[in-house]
């Protein structure tokens, strides 16, 4: 049993209180003395030339401070991107200037093309409607293959052609897998598209801008999942302000899922803006500008072949993609659909043979990075649908045909890159069965034929890689920035401890989880811990919260920093005690001598270290507090089994969600109530991508699902009650605390769980759909019944 | 710009208003109760929801000024009058039903609202309701289970350990 609120137990979360009675200090939340309002004013057409901007009108609006245009930005730099890929030819990827303000041409609905601030949002947003500007409207390119063409219109003049990158992975692998895919007993074909999604957490994005003229210091207050980062972008590339100088603060965050990852131009803007104007500067997104100028998601058109041999072994896998980078290339938007995704092709499979092919595509469309899972939702989909489409063909059961395919034997070393510590797929399929009552599924499905409607049941096994990541990997692989992750342990004098942490919490509960930990180590209650994120004034250099590294990464540098302070600690209790050193031993908040009853308490030694009066000076210095840094060794590998059971309505389409299973191996566990909350949350992104959220533009570049109007969000009558388990355990081989991070496996298994559910309710009832492509919504459902 | 009156969380309250601003920026600006979110500018995401005179509204869609002489009820004005969390914030804590806690404020009036309405509302009754609020976060699971639960009604505790 696990120790009442120490690790793998759930005490309720601190953080819950503020939130629950409206205290929480989101970045909105914060109005600053003297602050003005910024407006942006957008493009509203995909692609133009902009021919003038007339301010004078709007600069004499009331309460108009002033009007920013590119003009102001000539001294900074663009809004730097985090990654650069190799294509197949060697060359790097092409690499455009992405402004802050447009310049000279708008490349996408919602990109920025003045500023108005003024003394009120009102005010601001007035002035904005009397500007007067003059664009001429351009071609646009939207769709991916058509911005390929040869006379295709440039999104970037200043670029041979919108192809960002042609990446292929393993090279080497090439030939071998196009032969072993031309002398296999089957191949199984699948086109499908990723459909492009936008993250949505539910507190737009703010930007509050501050400049203190007495010590040269800006401050930006952000909704922000890594500080740090934005910090060292915008200071270092954009506006240069040496650190030393800027403090990123990201208060209470309300959600991320990726969106809040990346650097954006509202930040720089309102930084520099608020040194200009020499007051707070704040913007805060509406939702209609959320859907236009945060980065979307997904957005991958694929073809993918399965090579088996007689016996139905994988033999070769090859992937081609079509991946749309939007019209700039966003923060970590080359490294989704490369790193982040030709790396898991392998799946939980021995497929002697993967080559993957991506083509990286701009388009006049918003810029398309992370979004919850990050590549590995693509990944999965590809491969858990075409299994499935195999099994159909081959005539065998798709769950026999994953096992006997399964990897079975770890550490296991991929084709493509990734070495797999540890896993046991057999027995996250074995609970998914059991807990989804996979048995009582003809029952089931009997009784909903007697009621007219069509029951399917599809599964998939997915594997991510989380807990990004080593850094001289990633920089090999064209990363310009180290993905380690940071922790000071700063112990006061009366006991209490205060954890500064570089990861960051925008919903996933650290400063309770991280405080069990703490708590567990040392032995004194979770009250006394404090944890700290989101400052770069307070944390040390750290870089955030996404792909689901907190625990693994995060939590890793804190474990290293609370080992160096309980060690420093038993030095001081040795000599309080006149023992040896490695005769101490710390459990439930004191320092005993092993094997006697000399004892003193945690309190004791940390008063001694900073009232050094009886202390060996001449061994230690006075104080307790120690910072780590943590690099992994490797990428962590959560992976499971995932269920889903609807139900079809055969005379309209419209599918519904009977049940939802989850069977994870998420390594050790800190918390299981944050844990199977992340699952839930997950499950119903990935429902939502599957079942209905899309992503949609017109031809001509209009985005048309601009706002929760349009934009399916799931609700919570769209959603069942979800099974979810964390039984099966094969901890991490390489972290302190055997973690493998759990935020992202639910986006990641469902999607596919879902169509493979779908197409199973359609086959039973004789309608022979190889593929629907996401969303299912009704009326693509009912389209392909109709053949 | 106008002059409204009304009563937040029991206690009276006035202050000048332009006609076109929103009771949710009344709120929030003026008063500085800055519990109440605002999540989408088209009245679907219920991070707003405030009562007016015991009716559950988006604070979002209501004039300030149309609140003249309104009895106004926020998130700030939900704890028990010692300041321990009253029953429904004690159940959604109990059964995590929030996470990064900006949709909560809305969950919390709705849920408020719902069980003023039904004491006992079934699991579909209570998806149902939630209709007009949207958390990306928790996939309304342990939402749902945390107004069931503050309803009296049994449910499965949190987490198997």
């Amino acid at each position: 049993m696990p120790k009442d609120g120490g690790i793998g137990s759930s005490p309720k979360r601190r953080e819950d209180i503020r939130f629950l009675t409206g205290t929480g200090r989101y970045s909105d939340d914060i109005n600053l003395h003297g602050q003005a309002y910024a407006h942006f004013v957008r493009s509203d057409v995909a692609h133009g030339r902009i021919l003038s901007i007339g301010t004078e009108a709007a600069m004499a609006m009331p309460g108009v401070i002033r009007v920013f245009t590119a003009r102001d930005f000539e001294g900074a730099g663009g809004i730097p991107c985090g990654w650069q890929i190799t294509s197949r030819d060697g060359s790097v990827m092409q690499e455009p200037k992405h402004p802050i303000l447009a310049e000279g041409k708008v490349r996408h609905v919602g990109d920025p093309i003045a500023v108005v601030v003024a003394e009120t949002l009102a005010q601001a947003r007035d002035a904005g409607e009397a500007l007067e500007i003059e664009i001429e409207d351009l071609p646009a390119v939207i769709d991916m293959r058509s911005a390929l063409a040869e006379d295709a219109p440039l999104v970037h003049e200043d670029l041979s052609s919108n192809l960002c990158y042609d990446w292929g992975f393993v090279e080497e692998n090439r030939e071998a897998t196009d032969r072993a895919i031309r002398e296999a007993a089957h191949v199984t074909t699948l086109e499908l598209v990723n459909n492009r999604l936008v993250a949505n957490p539910m507190e737009p994005r703010v930007a509050v801008g501050d400049y203190a003229a007495h010590s040269d210091e800006s401050t930006l207050y952000t909704t922000s999942q890594n500080p740090h980062v934005i910090r060292l972008l915008m200071g270092a590339f954009v506006l240069n302000i040496p650190e030393h100088k800027l403090r990123v603060v990201a208060p209470d965050v309300g959600g991320g899922f990726g969106a809040k990852i990346f650097h954006y131009a509202e930040e720089a803007f309102c930084t520099f803006a608020a040194k200009a104007l020499r007051r707070p500067v704040k913007w805060t997104s509406s939702r209609s500008e959320a859907f236009m100028s945060d980065a979307h998601g997904r957005d991958h058109v694929t073809r993918i072949e399965l090579a088996l041999d007689a016996d139905n072994n994988f033999t070769a896998l090859r992937t081609e993609t079509l991946a749309n980078m939007g019209a700039y290339l966003s923060t970590f938007a080359p490294s989704i659909p490369t790193w982040l995704h030709g790396t898991l092709m392998a799946g939980n499979y021995r497929t002697p043979l993967v080559y993957v092919n991506v083509k990286a595509v701009f388009t006049n469309t918003v810029p398309v990075d992370a979004y919850r899972g990050a590549g590995r939702p693509e990944a999965t989909f590809q491969l858990e649908r075409v299994i499935d489409k195999a099994a159909r063909e081959l005539g065998v059961d798709p769950i026999a045909l994953r096992r006997q395919n399964f990897i079975t034997e770890f550490p296991y070393q991929t084709p493509v890159a990734v070495q797999y510590d540890t896993g046991d797929y057999h027995a996250t399929m074995d609970k998914l069965l059991e807990i989804s009552d996979h048995a009582g599924f003809e029952d089931r499905a009997a009784d909903s034929r007697a009621r007219g409607k069509l029951r399917g049941f599809g599964i998939s096994h997915y594997i991510e890689a989380c807990g990004i990541a080593p850094s001289n990997l990633v920089g090999q692989l064209g990363a310009r920035a180290g993905l380690y992750e940071s922790a000071t342990v700063r112990v006061n004098a009366t006991g209490g401890l205060v954890v500064m942490t570089g990861s960051h919490s925008h919903g996933q509960g650290h400063e309770t989880t991280f405080a069990q930990v703490i708590s567990d180590m040392i032995g004194i209650d979770a009250d006394m811990v404090e944890i700290v994120h989101g400052d770069t004034a307070r944390t040390p250099m750290g870089m955030g919260t996404y792909g689901s590294r907190s625990i693994a990464v995060g939590g890793s540098a804190m474990v290293r920093a609370a080992e160096k302070v309980i060690a420093k600690a038993k030095k001081i209790a040795a000599h309080l005690m006149e023992a040896a050193d490695s005769d101490i031993e710390l459990a439930d908040g004191r320092f005993t001598v092993a094997g006697t009853d000399k004892s003193v308490a945690w309190g004791d030694v940390t008063l001694a270290a900073y009232v050094p009066h009886n202390y060996p000076l001449e061994d230690i210095e006075p104080g307790l507090e120690e910072t780590a840094f943590y690099d992994p060794a490797n990428f962590t590998f959560p992976s499971g089994a995932y269920g889903c059971e609807v139900e079809l309505d055969p005379d309209t389409g419209e599918v519904t969600v009977l049940g939802f299973t989850a069977a994870d191996d998420f390594g050790n566990v800190i918390n299981p109530m944050i844990v199977e909350g992340q699952v839930h949350g997950g499950l119903a992104q990935g429902i939502g991508q599957a079942l209905m959220e899309n992503c949609a533009y017109d031809e001509n570049g209009q985005l048309i699902s601009a706002s929760y109007m349009d934009y399916a969000m799931p609700r919570a009558a769209d959603l069942p009650m979800f099974r979810v388990d964390h039984s099966c355990v094969t901890p991490c081989t390489h972290n302190p605390l055997g973690v493998k991070g759990c935020g992202e496996a639910g986006a990641i298994g469902s999607p596919p769980a879902l169509v493979n559910a779908v197409l199973d309710a359609l086959h039973r009832g004789g309608h022979r759909v190889d593929h629907i492509d996401m969303p299912l919504t009704p009326a693509r459902v009912w389209t392909a019944m109709q053949g | 710009m106008h002059k409204v009156s009304m009563t937040v969380n029991g206690r009276p309250v006035s202050g000048e208003v332009e006609g076109r601003t929103l009771l949710v920026d009344f709120l929030r600006v003026n008063l500085r109760l800055t519990g109440t979110h605002v999540g989408c500018d088209t009245s679907q995401c219920g991070a707003c929801t405030v009562h007016m005179d015991d009716q559950p509204v988006k604070a979002c869609s209501v004039l300030a000024l149309d609140a003249e002489g309104a009895d106004i009820a926020t998130i700030e004005g939900m704890a028990n009058a010692d300041g321990s969390l009253s029953t429904i914030q004690q159940a959604f804590q109990d059964y995590h039903g929030l996470q990064c806690g900006f949709c909560t404020p809305g969950m919390v009036m709705a849920a408020a609202a719902l069980l003023r309405e039904t004491p006992r509302p079934t699991e579909a009754e209570v998806r149902e309701y939630l209709d007009g609020n949207i958390c990306r976060c928790t996939g309304y699971h342990n939402i749902v289970k945390a107004i069931m639960a503050a309803s009296g009604q049994e449910v499965v505790p949190v987490a198997a350990e």
